[in-house]
């Protein structure tokens, strides 16, 4: 590189023509360095998420071995799906035990039901298929002719299918012990009904609570030491929330909690470790993160804009309502976002709280029992069979789509209050 | 419009008067001993150099300090004879009275529309939505403002250009139809012939509104304005009152050594 300027420096600090090229040159490649340090942390970044989400789609897809204990051939005598209503109530009627007949016809009589439905019935409790193997997407790809030698060799009878384990039927079934069976219907409502009550509770007082602390709170040595306190607890493990809410919600509010102060009764729900608790705990949990995140946009609102409204003859309130708010606001749900999706993935509050782990009953209100994704996930992982990891897989899925929506539902309204503001 | 403790207008040659004021931010004391009588429908110009205090005598006008908690005001400053820090008076019904024109443009993140029609509907506005409608258009030509922007009322009031933007904000002032306009230094963000505009604006104003401003021009001080007041800091560094007389006898014929110093440029 030629030089700029040659004339001689005088001045004893600053170093010559020669010596400032070679100091720019090393602060350039010092530069580069940095930026390739960064480089690579982004990409170490995009790879662990790659990985994650490779993995979680590589065990929701694949073949499964299906057979079964009683040869279809032997009960009809044309394939199982192109029986009508009447002719598979009949073969129930013929095949099943006394008292595995009455149960079904007690849940819900038979006639009434679709021929799908009976069809499923007669699978699982007649033939009695069965998964006896599932093999993840990547051996599906590249292996399968190991696999087919696999399963001629070890399962003869075995029928080899292309199973996606996240489906339909699976957002719809209910729990069930039986892997291909299971389903996540009652863990999603729970989920959403716990994350309902959690931003009902946890979004007014936490906006409320910042609007105080930053417009009327004046700043006195108690003030102070709430203000830090807040931002201690934003750091509290879960667990600590879980045995809070077990305490408080389900212990000493137990009337309220469980339903009973409301004249609910349910048997199955006989005191307080219902949705409502679980919600409640999560709002706590998710109080500090609500209130900092307020208390951050309420400070950023320009104060010329609360000036131009006092000066006009408003008062601290219409104020506050007209223009620290709206102004917040983006600010406010950006942080509600953030914490409400952490709420969606907590599991060990759930857990001291007392979610249930297998229940097959849809929740219906604040006050049943529940279960949640994160805890089937958790509980499912943690079963032997290889299926379970699947569904566990396929349920990971389910949650990470419940997040995104809910996300996405956020920053769309994030950005509609943030352009209606710059009309 | 009536109240009750509050101020009702009476015709006087001052419209505000300030006796023996101090003005302090906790133990500091910023200006101290403003005794200053400011002419009804008059353009009353505070000058001086940075620090002097002039803003927060302006600011004392209409109680805007006590939006700083440690601030703290001592003496009297009669609006009508009443005195503005009397204990039933609400600052509240002061600031409706007494409007205000900030130094940085500052319209609300709203349509022009809204922003005209904040103030009134914040002040209990019993009118029609037709009403309102004149209303703002009485207000947008009274600030100048009307012909460049009536056809673009829904638009953003942060939009317009920066000279805009503030008659934008004088134009929020009227609509509630203040006494006394009290304006911070409203061309210090502006170029020349925004300046201009605002000035001509404010001549135009004068014959209904009494006019408080502060500025850093003295060339502006020195063409728009009947009076002037001249703050300069003491050695305590609280602001206090050099001068205050007719702009031009001020200019030509000042009476103070150190009123002479400023404007002709010697120091400040």
């Amino acid at each position: 590189m030629s030089s700029v300027s040659q004339t001689g420096n005088t001045s004893s600090g600053m170093p010559t023509d020669e010596a400032m090229h070679r100091n720019i040159a090393q602060r350039r490649q010092r530069g580069r360095i940095w930026q390739g340090v960064l480089f690579a942390s982004t990409t170490i970044g995009m790879l662990v998420l790659v990985i994650l989400l490779a993995t979680i789609i590589n065990e929701s897809f694949g073949l499964i071995a299906v057979q079964s204990t009683v040869d279809p051939a032997t009960i009809a005598d044309r394939p199982l799906e192109e029986l009508s209503k009447e002719e598979l109530i009949v073969i129930l009627e013929d095949n099943l035990k006394r008292r595995v007949y009455q149960r079904l016809e007690r849940e819900q009589p038979l006639a009434e039901r679709d021929q799908a439905a009976l069809l499923e019935i007669v699978r699982v409790e007649v033939v009695q298929e069965e998964v006896v193997g599932s093999w993840p997407l990547n051996e599906t790809l590249f292996n399968r002719a190991a696999i087919e030698a696999e399963v001629a060799e070890e399962f003869p009878r075995a029928e080899i299918q292309f199973r996606s384990w996240i489906n339909p039927d699976f957002l719809t079934n209910p729990m069930s012990s039986v892997p291909a069976l299971a389903g996540v219907r009652t863990a999603l409502l729970g989920t959403l009904w716990m994350i309902g009550i959690t931003i009902l509770f946890a979004f007014p007082i936490g906006v409320g609570a910042a609007i105080y602390l930053e417009e009327y709170a004046t700043d006195t040595w108690y003030n102070r030491i709430i203000q830090t306190n807040i931002a201690n607890l934003a750091g509290v493990p879960s667990i600590i929330y879980g045995m809070l809410g077990l305490a408080i919600f389900v212990r000493a509010f137990e009337p309220l909690t469980s339903g009973t102060l409301f004249g609910l009764t349910d048997p199955t729900t006989a005191n307080g470790r219902t949705i409502l608790s679980a919600g409640l705990t999560m709002g706590l949990l998710i109080l500090p993160v609500i209130i900092i995140a307020a208390q951050e946009s309420i400070r950023a609102v320009p104060n010329s804009l609360r000036q131009a409204s006092y000066g006009l003859g408003a008062t601290k309130w219409q104020t506050i309502w007209n223009h620290v708010l709206p102004g917040a606001m983006p600010g406010i749900l950006t942080g509600t976002i953030l914490s409400v999706s952490r709420a969606i993935g907590e599991t060990a509050p759930l857990i001291v709280v007392g979610a249930s782990t297998f229940i097959v009953t849809d929740p219906d209100g604040p006050f049943s029992k529940f279960t949640a994704l994160p805890i089937q996930i958790y509980n499912w992982t943690a079963r032997p069979q290889d299926q379970f990891r699947d569904i566990a897989a396929a349920a990971i899925i389910v949650l990470l789509i419940v997040l995104l929506t809910l996300n996405a539902i956020a920053v769309l309204l994030r950005d509609y209050i943030r352009k209606r503001r710059s009309i | 419009m009536t109240t009750n403790g509050g101020i009702s207008p009476q015709d006087a040659k001052y419209a505000l008067e300030t006796r023996d004021m101090h003005v302090y931010y906790g133990s500091f004391r910023a200006v101290k001993h403003i005794n200053l009588n400011v002419e009804r429908q008059k353009i009353t110009a505070l000058i001086g150099p940075s620090g002097c205090g002039k803003s927060t005598v302006l600011r004392s006008f209409n109680r805007m300090n006590e939006l700083v908690p440690s601030a703290r005001v001592e003496g009297k400053v009669f609006f009508h004879g009443k005195n503005l820090y009397d204990s039933n008076v609400d600052p509240v019904e002061v600031r409706r009275r007494i409007g205000m024109v900030f130094q940085k443009p500052n319209p609300f993140p709203k349509s022009i529309y809204d922003n005209i029609a904040f103030g009134p509907r914040i002040n209990g506005w019993q009118g029609t939505k037709a009403d309102m409608d004149n209303l703002v258009e009485q207000s947008l030509r009274a600030s100048v403002l009307w012909d460049e922007v009536k056809d673009k009322l829904k638009e953003s009031g942060l939009s317009l250009s920066g000279g805009q933007q503030q008659r934008l904000c004088i134009a929020r002032a009227l609509a509630i139809e203040p006494e006394v306009i009290l304006m911070d230094e409203p061309c210090s963000a502006l170029d020349p012939i925004s300046t201009l505009k605002i000035e001509e604006l404010m001549f135009e104003l004068r014959r209904q509104y009494t006019i408080v401003i502060v500025t850093h021009n003295m060339q502006q001080a020195s063409r728009a304005s009947d009076n002037t007041a001249f703050f300069l800091m003491d050695n305590d560094r609280a602001g206090t009152l050099v001068e205050y007389g007719p702009t031009e006898q001020l200019f030509t014929n000042p009476q103070d050594k150190r009123t002479e110093d400023y404007i002709s440029g010697r120091f400040g």
